[in-house]
């Protein structure tokens, strides 16, 4: 059996990466939204805003717990399957994930204890303050892990030493150029990505004529969140390709499936980028628009992807329709935020089925942009593992293709196992609902098990609702 | 600074895998324990005294493994490699008991399947672990700094006796960890449990001492030659020592002290292999200073953990604190 360890090697990393950044995804706008909810009923008194808390923290432990495993997974990944990867620019990388470690994993992990377990044995603000708390450590964890995948991308403030990357300025490496970009684009994502989950529960119990009062307070803060932050969003991946298009040219190249940097580049709305032919065997596109959008001039030139030899080239058709794929999504949000923003101005919003309905059947719409956008950045960057310092085909472990076969093979076994009956079980839980009794005071001290309460709940709803 | 760096960072990987063995210990413990405690009332009262705490625990097994990468690249590289197995299985099996902690609350029928699931995998993660401590205590083979053995190499009967030892190790700890945080019929049945237990982690701790000398010569040399035998025979007699103290307490119903005790015995054996194994990081060839990060490197982070894991101990602490005492029925998961 012949079988091409780097290629297995990178399908295992792109599986587990790709299970594993559906979580955060979801957790980092999660926590932030039930922080939201807390501080909104620690001000106002509204019960509701409690109950929704309690309903979303239930989802948000199934959701951490599987983002947890699966990340600790890759810790240690890079070192089995990636050992020349760690060696190269462990030095460099290393650090950065060290930081995400001691500043953000033992804060989320361990206030995630009280979040969790807390209501009965803290006063409400430490409760609050608690969910704030791990609402924080989840976006600084964002900070360090695209920290270092910026780094991969736009490396700086190191020297080679024998091939090998060593530090020379930490702020310059931390900070790298396109960090902040990226950063920011990412959370803005995750943020999204959780609005539309919300949105879409609400639309969900709307339309099922239950809990009403709650269903509207998530379908409104899911949709003025949408109509301001989705277009900020649009700005935002703008900015962050321009910074593309300065340091990773060959990237936005296959972007815009952009062959010959002699001509003013168009903008393909649809096109067949042929790897073989170095042409488009199909092309519906706006004449000189790419140029217009990456130099901000109809006749500027940027480099095209024969500017390189092939082994120097991106997988084409991959980044490119990854990238429509995920401007389709983009747009799209842009729309259903402004639609649902007039439906609300209008006093229409929680009787228009019409939107509400589709509403109620997009909650993946984040995480596929997500995982679109994330596909476009990485395979964009090959044949380079870190950008012009260590290639991928140079990074593997020695390790026989059969280990990471056979390990591939119980990763997709496992995972498969673990995010079906995951997401059955939050599809329950949502199924269930923000109802039941509620929590009685913290200071009275009373056992209280609102899970079980809520599986009751579950249960009659289950067996009358269906 | 050439010359300490690495040895303080090899101090601190090493306190962040004894923090490790014995917080994951005990929640891992508590699962293993699930295959003689039967009953769905037990289960769910021994889920529910480490629920608020083992995904912090956890995280010392990424400090552990983040900072062997942050200040031994060369290290990490030569390991996990040589451990690939082992290591995937350990973490496939860390995933089912991670999600089976949730999980098993929200189920209904599928429930004692993870139960199964918290159970298996915290008997094969304790096991694995177990697996990759004999295979670098065996050494592993290198060169040029990478990894030049065998897929197979660490799968020896002296590694899968370090695996059954440390499954044992940890149910000690999960057991005197329930009589600390349980009353009633099930802190009597842990006490029981523990008692067997401290005879059988002793059996392994001896097994392993012995064998090892016996086996490695630069061992032997380490612990037989002098004047090292000198300072170093109180650590077998200390053993011996806590693990009377750890009976006795048992036997007299003390509560709280068993657990230290169990705590007391996993140091003063993770002490022997550090007598053991020290200077080497991947033995019997790379040492810590030739498998270092650049300076560079370890000082930046070492700051961070200078200033930030005195806090981390903090609000650890707090979290403890505040879910103290014994765990009774019906008291709140989530």
């Amino acid at each position: 059996m012949d079988l091409d360890p780097v290629l297995l090697a990178r399908m295992q990393f792109a599986f587990t990466v790709t299970f594993h950044i559906i979580f955060p995804s979801f957790t980092i706008g999660l926590s932030a939204y039930i922080a939201t909810l807390e501080i909104m009923w620690l001000k106002s008194g509204v019960e509701r805003y409690h109950l929704l808390a309690r309903f979303w923290t239930k989802i948000f432990a199934v959701s951490f717990a599987m983002g947890v495993v699966s990340g600790i997974v890759l810790s240690y990944q890079f070192g089995t399957n990636w050992s020349r990867f760690s060696v190269f620019v462990g030095n460099v990388v290393g650090p950065l994930i060290g930081y995400e470690v001691l500043t953000a994993f033992f804060l989320e992990a361990t206030f995630l204890g009280v979040m969790l377990f807390g209501f009965n044995r803290v006063p409400p603000w430490l409760h609050v303050f608690s969910t704030v708390v791990v609402a924080l450590g989840t976006a600084i964890s964002a900070f360090w892990i695209l920290s270092a995948n910026s780094w991969m991308q736009t490396p700086t403030g190191h020297e080679l030493k024998a091939g090998i990357a060593v530090p020379l300025d930490w702020i310059t490496i931390v900070f790298n150029p396109s960090f902040p970009y990226r950063f920011a684009h990412m959370l803005t994502a995750a943020y999204l990505t959780t609005s539309f989950v919300v949105l879409g529960v609400g639309a969900r119990y709307l339309l099922a004529g239950r809990h009403i009062e709650e269903a509207r307070t998530m379908v409104r803060m899911g949709v003025g969140f949408i109509a301001i932050v989705a277009p900020l969003q649009v700005i935002i991946g703008d900015l962050h390709g321009l910074n593309t298009a300065k340091h990773q040219p060959m990237k936005v190249a296959a972007i815009e499936a952009h062959w010959d940097g002699s001509k003013p580049g168009d903008f393909h709305i649809l096109a067949w980028p042929n790897q073989t032919t170095e042409s488009n065997d199909f092309a519906l596109s706006i004449p000189k628009a790419g140029s217009l959008l990456i130099t901000h001039d109809p006749n500027g030139l940027y480099p095209g992807l024969k500017s390189v030899p092939p082994s120097e080239r991106p997988p084409v058709p991959l980044v490119f329709f990854a990238f429509r794929l995920m401007i389709l999504i983009g747009f799209c949000m842009v729309g259903a935020g402004w639609v649902g923003a007039w439906l609300w101005w209008r006093g229409r919003l929680f009787d228009a089925n019409w939107y509400l309905m589709p509403a109620a059947n997009v909650w993946w719409a984040g995480f596929v942009a997500v995982f679109a956008g994330w596909t476009v950045t990485e395979s964009g960057r090959q044949p380079w593992l870190t950008q012009g310092i260590l290639r991928t085909a140079d990074a593997i472990s020695p390790v026989p293709a059969g280990s990471i076969a056979f390990s591939l093979l119980l990763f997709i076994l496992v995972y498969g196992i673990v995010f079906s009956m995951g997401i059955y079980f939050i599809n329950r839980l949502i199924a269930a609902g923000p109802a039941g009794p509620l929590i009685m005071p913290p200071e009275y001290g009373t056992p209280t098990r609102p899970l079980s309460a809520a599986q009751e709940a579950g249960r009659e709803a289950l067996g009358t609702g269906r | 600074m050439e010359w300490y760096l690495p040895v303080i960072w090899a101090a601190l990987i090493g306190v962040a895998v004894a923090m490790y063995a014995i917080l994951d210990g005990f929640d891992l413990g508590v699962g293993i324990l699930f295959s003689v405690f039967t009953s769905n009332r037990h289960r769910d009262l021994m889920v529910n005294t480490v629920a608020p705490f083992w995904d912090g625990n956890e995280t010392w097994l990424v400090l552990g493994g983040g900072g062997l990468w942050v200040a031994f690249p060369r290290a990490y590289a030569v390991l996990m490699p040589a451990m690939y197995i082992p290591i995937i299985l350990m973490l496939l099996a860390l995933v089912f008991r991670g999600v089976a902690f949730e999980f098993r609350s929200v189920a209904r029928t599928s429930k004692p399947w993870w139960d199964r699931a918290l159970w298996l995998g915290s008997t094969l993660a304790g096991f694995f672990q177990g697996v990759v401590l004999g295979g670098l205590i065996q050494g592993v083979k290198s060169a040029n700094g990478a990894f030049a053995g065998g897929a197979l190499d660490w799968a020896t009967p002296f590694a899968f006796i370090c695996g059954l030892g440390v499954i044992a190790g940890y149910a000690l700890l999960g057991a005197t960890w329930l009589v600390m945080k349980t009353e009633g019929e099930l802190a009597d049945l842990a006490r029981q449990h523990a008692k067997t237990l401290i005879l059988v982690v002793l059996a392994f701790m001896a097994a392993v001492s012995i064998w090892t000398p016996l086996a490695m010569e630069r061992i032997f040399a380490r612990w037989f030659s002098l004047p090292n035998f000198l300072f170093l025979w109180p650590v077998p007699i200390l053993t011996a020592a806590v693990a009377w103290y750890g009976w006795k307490w048992l036997a007299e119903g003390r509560e709280i002290l068993p657990f230290f005790a169990a705590i007391g015995l996993f140091l003063l054996g993770y002490l022997g292999l550090v007598i053991s194994w020290f200077p080497y990081i991947v033995p019997p060839s790379l040492t810590v200073w030739e498998t270092a990060a650049v300076p560079a490197s370890q000082i930046f982070v070492l700051i961070g953990v200078l200033l930030l894991l005195p806090i981390i101990l903090i609000y650890i602490g707090f979290i403890y604190w505040l879910f103290r005492g014994k765990v009774r029925e019906g008291e709140g998961y989530h």
